[in-house]
């Protein structure tokens, strides 16, 4: 190809002129790291709205049939245990209590805990990661198991952590810790406090309806989505299976809370100044290499490779703009993930999205060079 | 490359007309210009400010286009050819050198030298030994992996005619070569476009406003109001005007 090897030169014309290459890349990282960085804080938010459900994990949740989000349950008769029961399709279900209760701790102080009681029989919705303790011993007269979150934030005298055998309160009654377990941060950042159902109504403030959901399982050859379109039909009440509560818990996220459109502000405003940024700046870069560009021209050079050339700046600048940027937000998420906030969770569309829009600011820099370029006549070389 | 070269007429402009503007500000650079260059010549163009001298060598080099007339070039006629073949033609037959050297100041005096041989199509690496060889020619030689900002404007005006010759390319073309520099380079610069001008298929055009070049002519081109008043050889060439 003719010319072919001019695209050496093209990239040393770019690396040679440090100032405005570092200017071009600092637009890039910036645009990069902002994108995938909000992007990733943002699904990470996301992500805690649905921390429940991973943390009691049930294949379908019975609820009241008003319920969106699995952060707000509205309770039911405990007679909706025995109709969700009844359902064909079902093959058992469990009550669950799921409740925010005021924690005293030794020094006084009260924190609010998310107090989740399990079916005493089965334990359906157990934490799965138990790193003391046995989870048979919260069938011991008020005895619990705690998150990690709760041994932080529920100290014994406002120093030591909450450890095995520490006692605290919850409603005035004495809770013993048997066990400690690991969970996903709830959205609003509440301790999880596992005990079993019966007890956990013991905790519980007295009200007429104290159950929080039905965990259920289909019966065999059933699907979960065939066997909660049952349990709807019979009872009238709202069944979620796992994945349709966590998608309307997100969708209620996203209908009712400013937490999208801000998020999405700051990755527009990224995308904004980032295409500003390179594409200002990348202008200036060809505008004053434009007597060389036109000198080029002048000695045969094709408007089709002065614009690959200029293509070829443009998307050096923008890959390696891409890769730190990408890798400064995982330097970022990895720090995140050791302290555990702000929530970071970067899924594999976010660098490709972002990949697609760096592309872009590039191309639209680029091309704005490349619409200068092809203008110039040849003979301004001879314009002095 | 040079197989269709006419030993004597290499360029041949016939009732050229070109003007800038439109309406009643289009002003017309040349106005009916007839002009001929023969080969191993060093031709000067000359002139006031304004008389459409650059405007005549841009059209030869086939950098500009033309409204009216004919240019031929090497027998070929670029006022007929299509765009991308007149690019192709620059890129093959003519070499440059700009009156502001026009280095890209990010390049090695190689690299730079040897941007033309790259636009034809030639590998880096042996583009850059021709390179090697014709800045030694012009006086470089050891000097490849320097930068342009490293050298005076008579250096850097060399390296412009090593670049301009690395193709070897039939025709030079020169716009005002030694107005960037003072008198004893502008000389040395002049012998060696001189030089350069006695190869037996090569013709240098230089367009220049400067009339202490004027004693390296062989041929000199007058102009006037867009267009050539006389043509001068031998000693008349080389006489002051003034």
């Amino acid at each position: 190809m003719s010319g072919a090897h001019m695209f050496h030169l093209s990239l040393k014309m770019l690396f040679g002129d440090r100032a405005k290459f570092i200017m071009l890349l600092m637009g890039v990282v910036f645009a990069s790291f902002l994108m995938t960085q909000q992007s990733s804080v943002f699904w990470g938010l996301m992500s805690w709205t649905t921390s429940h459900l991973r943390n009691i994990h049930a294949k379908i949740w019975v609820v009241e049939h008003k319920v969106e989000q699995a952060n707000e349950l509205k309770p039911l008769r405990d007679t909706d245990v025995s109709r969700v029961r009844s359902v064909e399709g079902v093959a058992w279900a469990v009550p669950m209590y799921a409740g925010i209760l005021q924690a005293r701790l030794s020094d006084g102080n009260f924190k609010p805990v998310m107090c989740i009681g399990l079916d005493s029989a089965t334990l359906v919705g157990a934490p799965s990661a138990i790193r003391e303790g046995l989870l048979e011993d919260i069938r011991l007269p008020n005895c619990v198991m705690i998150d990690q979150e709760a041994e932080k934030k529920l100290k014994v005298d406002g120093k030591k952590p909450l450890g095995v055998g520490d006692v605290f309160e919850i409603n005035d009654r004495e809770a013993r810790v048997v066990g400690l377990c690991t969970t996903q941060k709830h959205f609003f950042g509440y301790p999880y406090i596992f005990t079993t159902y019966d007890q956990a109504l013991q905790f519980a403030p007295k009200q007429r309806k104290m159950l929080s959901c039905v965990l259920a399982e289909p019966a065999l050859g059933w699907t979960a989505e065939e066997s909660a379109r049952a349990i709807e039909a019979a009872t009238g009440l709202k069944a979620y299976t796992e994945p349709e509560f966590e998608k309307s818990t997100l969708i209620w996220y996203f209908k009712n809370t400013g937490i999208p459109f801000s998020f999405g502000t700051v990755v527009i405003l990224g995308f904004l100044v980032g295409t500003a940024v390179v594409g200002q700046t990348f202008y200036t870069f060809v505008l004053e290499n434009l007597k060389h560009l036109g000198a080029l021209k002048a000695m045969g050079a094709s408007d089709w490779l002065l614009t690959r050339m200029i293509l070829l700046q443009a998307l050096t600048v923008g890959l390696l703009g891409y890769g730190i940027g990408v890798g400064l937000a995982a330097v970022f998420g990895l720090g995140t993930l050791k302290k555990g906030e702000p929530p970071f969770n970067m899924r594999w569309e976010f660098p490709v999205g972002v990949a697609v829009l760096v592309t872009l600011i590039c191309l639209l820099a680029g091309l704005l060079g490349v619409l200068k370029v092809r203008r110039v006549e040849p003979a301004i070389v001879f314009r002095g | 490359m040079n197989e269709k070269l006419n030993a004597a007429a290499v360029v041949q402009v016939a009732a050229l007309e070109k003007g800038f503007g439109k309406g009643e500000a289009r002003a017309l650079a040349l106005k009916g210009t007839d002009f001929t260059a023969f080969a191993g010549e060093l031709h000067l163009i000359t002139g006031p400010s304004g008389c459409g001298k650059t405007t005549l060598l841009s059209v030869i080099a086939g950098t500009l286009a033309v409204d009216a007339g004919v240019v031929t070039v090497f027998g070929q006629a670029l006022s007929t050819m299509k765009k991308g073949a007149v690019t192709r033609f620059r890129r093959e037959h003519i070499g440059f050198i700009f009156q502001q050297f026009n280095l890209i100041p990010t390049l090695t005096l190689a690299e730079n030298v040897s941007v033309p041989l790259l636009l034809n199509g030639s590998g880096r690496r042996k583009a850059e030994r021709r390179a090697t060889e014709l800045l030694a020619q012009v006086g470089l030689g050891g000097r490849e992996r320097d930068l342009p900002r490293n050298l005076s404007g008579g250096q850097q005006q060399r390296v412009a005619i090593a670049r301009a010759l690395v193709h070897d390319p039939p025709l030079i073309i020169c716009d005002e070569p030694t107005s960037a520099l003072d008198r004893e380079t502008g000389h040395k610069i002049m012998e060696l476009l001189q030089s350069v001008a006695r190869g037996p298929e090569r013709a240098v055009l230089v367009v220049t406003h400067d009339p202490r070049v004027y004693e390296f002519a062989d041929r000199r081109s007058e102009m006037e109001d867009g267009r050539v008043l006389r043509v001068l050889t031998g000693a008349d060439a080389r006489q002051h005007g003034e």
